[in-house]
């Protein structure tokens, strides 16, 4: 394609994601080195209907002239990414030099909120993300050998995870592992424990919350890869099983070679997806096991005084944070493309 | 065609006439609130009046839109209907107007102690009352023979007996879901044992002391007579362990007794023997642990002085005797001339009496709330210790507190 039309063709997207993508995370970095001007507090006297009592209120008039000239508020350069409820930078050091054990070192590295939610984060999405490839590729494979009779209705069930929104899924689950459900009374049965509950035992909320991103997000990998296996070479395979390839070596040196490019991008899809995880946690009620960069933001914004300077902060971290996760995947697909 | 627009339009002015008498408007109105019945009924009213345009929002979200839907010139929203809580979020992003003058020329019938009055200031105009009190099992405690409690150390006694009796082995309630309820819960205790959540007339948090250690000794003591999954647990889950009849005595908020009372949910042997209390001491206080809340009707700053009074006249009329029916009047504990209260509502008004104070209500205390929901629950599940806990609840306010302001 010459210069020219490619600049015409790639405008409208370019431009498209210039102000739907650039434009926010632009707005979202300025508002992050930014925190509200100082709030000059006064002390009044405040009735209700069960009486009056002495409180204090923001002297609106005493920081009117210096909203007005600094409508951003002050800037604070990098202050709240390293306070507490971010990098923690200051009690990172005291930590290190105060812990006498690495074990002690990381129990206090948990108490700190970004730490805590990044923990859950990192473990979430290198647990889920594998196994959602490996589920994939195993259903994929599996309703791609069916009889053709039953291959759509295989498929419609295969994909039902995905079609429920996620809080409702979640939901679905949350009432099944409850200790009188369906699933926690099995396990209550089962570890012979009448007193075991999931929602009140941090490991089992972890496992679940695990589960039910494995659940949710397997239908994807096995669409992608059930597509994938359409395309797979038919003389190849037929010159594998004229070589005595059994099954598993069909599959171990056709159909795997071929899926490859497929896995890359199934991975880059789910590490930054599995990165993001939210609605599980919302729906489990699940932040007092387990938290997450997002949940951390929409927490932030969800309090009766929203926290915009710490959300954006948040915010910038977790995009680095999935910058560099998907680090490695993309400087291979440039090296690919450059090797071409 | 005409004469049947005739009969509509005066079959309308009468039953509108009845209910309202004489709301007429020349403005705009727009409203934003809370989603539940009580609300429904104030807008409703509101948009009774005639002559101008009454739109109304109703949702749950609506604290994340009423604040930036009355920043713009002009406002979306004229009127916010809010809690005391969030009052405060309004008034710190100075949206709401005084309604000094308003009230002086179109409000001199209004009752004085349902203005919300700071530093001088009409800023609201408060229709409803509600607090978190005793709900508890009669045929139950009969059977155990105890007398009601009243103090939160005589809940933990009773519920020994009960479960000691084999009746229930989690008789304890409580609205205990790590966030905003946890954080309320710790509110109400923390009032009960006398604490001070600031340094005075600073915004400088002191939670980590000695009422603060025995609040959460207290909270932990009955969590151990509670459902395992109590950080999980919001007012509703724990509304439907009672009506499952395993919750046997719980702190409950007033507006939330109606569904706990009626016949659906329960069987007759529950619904029929639940009871609403006062609010409960703790630790040999006299001052209730638990506190009052009320919810009240704006106007916003940045709206036309017409619309500001069409808004004031639409809103008083949403809050005038007039709502008061046979079926709204079980609604909520309204603050409003010519109501009744019924037996769900005895708790509410036993609070008010017993000297329940109000929610704080400081540009601050929102960012306290939420560094509480988030640090607590760790201790209640046993991983750090109380001090830990309220130590990092207040390093999460303090961090917070200075990206808004309040702190240096």
């Amino acid at each position: 394609m010459k210069h020219k039309s490619f600049f015409w063709f790639v405008l409208p997207s370019a431009l498209a994601m210039l102000l739907f993508i650039f434009f926010p995370i632009v707005s979202v970095l300025v508002q992050s080195v930014y925190v509200d001007h100082e709030q000059v507090i006064k002390t009044v006297e405040t009735c209700d209907l069960f009486g009056c009592k002495e409180s204090t209120t923001v002297d609106q008039n005493a920081t009117a002239a210096l909203r007005a000239e600094h409508p951003l508020g002050q800037f604070a350069g990098f202050k709240t990414y390293t306070d507490r409820n971010h990098l923690a930078i200051d009690e990172f050091g005291e930590n290190w030099t105060r812990s006498n054990s690495w074990r002690d070192f990381g129990a206090q590295m948990l108490n700190l909120p970004f730490y805590k939610a990044i923990s859950f984060t990192l473990v979430f999405t290198f647990v889920v993300t594998p196994l959602v490839i490996v589920l994939g590729f195993v259903v994929a494979v599996a309703v791609n050998s069916a009889v053709k009779a039953i291959r759509g209705p295989l498929i419609f069930f295969s994909l039902l995870p995905m079609m429920i929104t996620p809080l409702v899924g979640a939901l679905i689950l949350f009432w099944m592992v409850d200790a009188r459900g369906v699933v926690g009374a099995a396990l209550q049965y089962l570890a012979g424990d009448p007193d075991l509950s999931v929602k009140a035992s941090t490991p089992l909320m972890w496992i679940m919350l695990m589960v039910y991103g494995v659940w949710h997000s397997t239908p994807f990998a096995f669409i992608v890869y059930y597509a994938g296996l359409q395309s797979v070479n038919q003389d190849t395979l037929e010159a594998a099983r004229v070589d005595g390839a059994n099954r598993w070596l069909q599959i171990r040196h056709v159909i795997i070679p071929h899926l490859l490019p497929l896995t890359t991008f199934i991975a880059l899809m789910q590490l930054m997806d599995n990165f993001r995880v939210f609605e599980p946690i919302v729906s489990f009620s699940a932040e007092a096991h387990a938290t997450s960069l997002s949940w951390a933001i929409f927490n932030d914004l969800g309090g009766e005084t929203r926290q915009l300077s710490s959300a954006a902060a948040t915010s910038v971290l977790t995009i680095i944070g999935v910058a560099i996760l998907l680090s490695p995947v993309l400087v291979r697909t440039w090296r690919e493309f450059d090797r071409k | 065609m005409f004469l049947k627009k005739v009969t509509l339009a005066s079959a309308f002015a009468i039953t509108a006439g009845t209910a309202y008498a004489g709301c007429e408007i020349s403005g705009n109105v727009s409203i934003v609130g809370n989603e539940f019945p009580a609300i429904h009924t104030v807008a409703n009213g509101a948009a009774a009046c005639t002559g101008g345009d009454v739109k109304i929002n109703l949702t749950a979200d609506h604290q994340k839109i009423n604040v930036d839907g009355m920043s713009g010139n002009p406002a979306e929203y004229t009127s916010a209907i809010i809690a005391n809580s969030s009052l405060v979020a309004l008034m710190n992003a100075d949206v709401v107007r005084p309604l000094n003058d308003l009230v002086a020329a179109h409000g001199q019938d209004i009752p004085k102690n349902q203005l919300i009055t700071i530093d001088g200031n009409v800023m609201a105009v408060a229709f409803m009352a509600n607090a978190q009190t005793l709900a508890y099992r009669k045929d139950v405690l009969a059977e155990i023979g105890v007398d009601v409690p009243t103090t939160y150390e005589e809940v933990l006694e009773a519920a020994r007996k009960i479960r000691a009796a084999g009746i229930s082995k989690y008789p304890v309630g409580g609205a205990y879901a790590a966030g905003w309820n946890l954080a309320q819960e710790f509110t109400n205790m923390y009032i009960g044992h006398g604490g001070e959540f600031y340094k005075p007339g600073t915004a400088e948090v002191s939670i980590n002391n000695a009422q603060g250690v025995a609040t959460l000794n207290m909270m932990k003591a009955l969590t151990e007579y509670m459902n395992p999954d109590f950080l999980t647990h919001d007012s509703n889950a724990t509304g439907a362990e009672m009506e499952a009849g395993n919750v046997i005595i719980m702190n409950m908020w007033g507006s939330r007794m109606g569904n706990l009372m009626d016949d659906e949910g329960a069987e007759e042997q529950v619904y029929s023997n639940i009871t609403v209390g006062g609010p409960l001491t703790v630790g040999g206080g006299s001052t209730p642990a638990s506190t009052l809340w009320w919810d009240g009707w704006t106007v916003a700053r940045n709206v036309s002085d017409e619309d500001a009074v069409a808004t004031f006249l639409a809103m008083k009329n949403g809050t005038s005797p007039a709502i008061l029916t046979e079926e709204t009047m079980g609604q909520a504990v309204w603050m409003i001339d010519g109501y009744t209260p019924a037996p769900v509502n005895d708790g509410v008004f036993a609070a008010i009496a017993a000297g329940t104070t109000s929610y704080p209500m400081l540009p601050y205390h929102g960012l306290l709330h939420t560094a509480l929901g988030g640090n607590l629950a760790d201790f209640l599940l046993g991983k750090e210790s109380a001090e830990q806990a309220l130590a990092d609840a207040e390093a999460a306010y303090t961090a917070a507190a200075k990206e808004k302001g309040f702190l240096n």
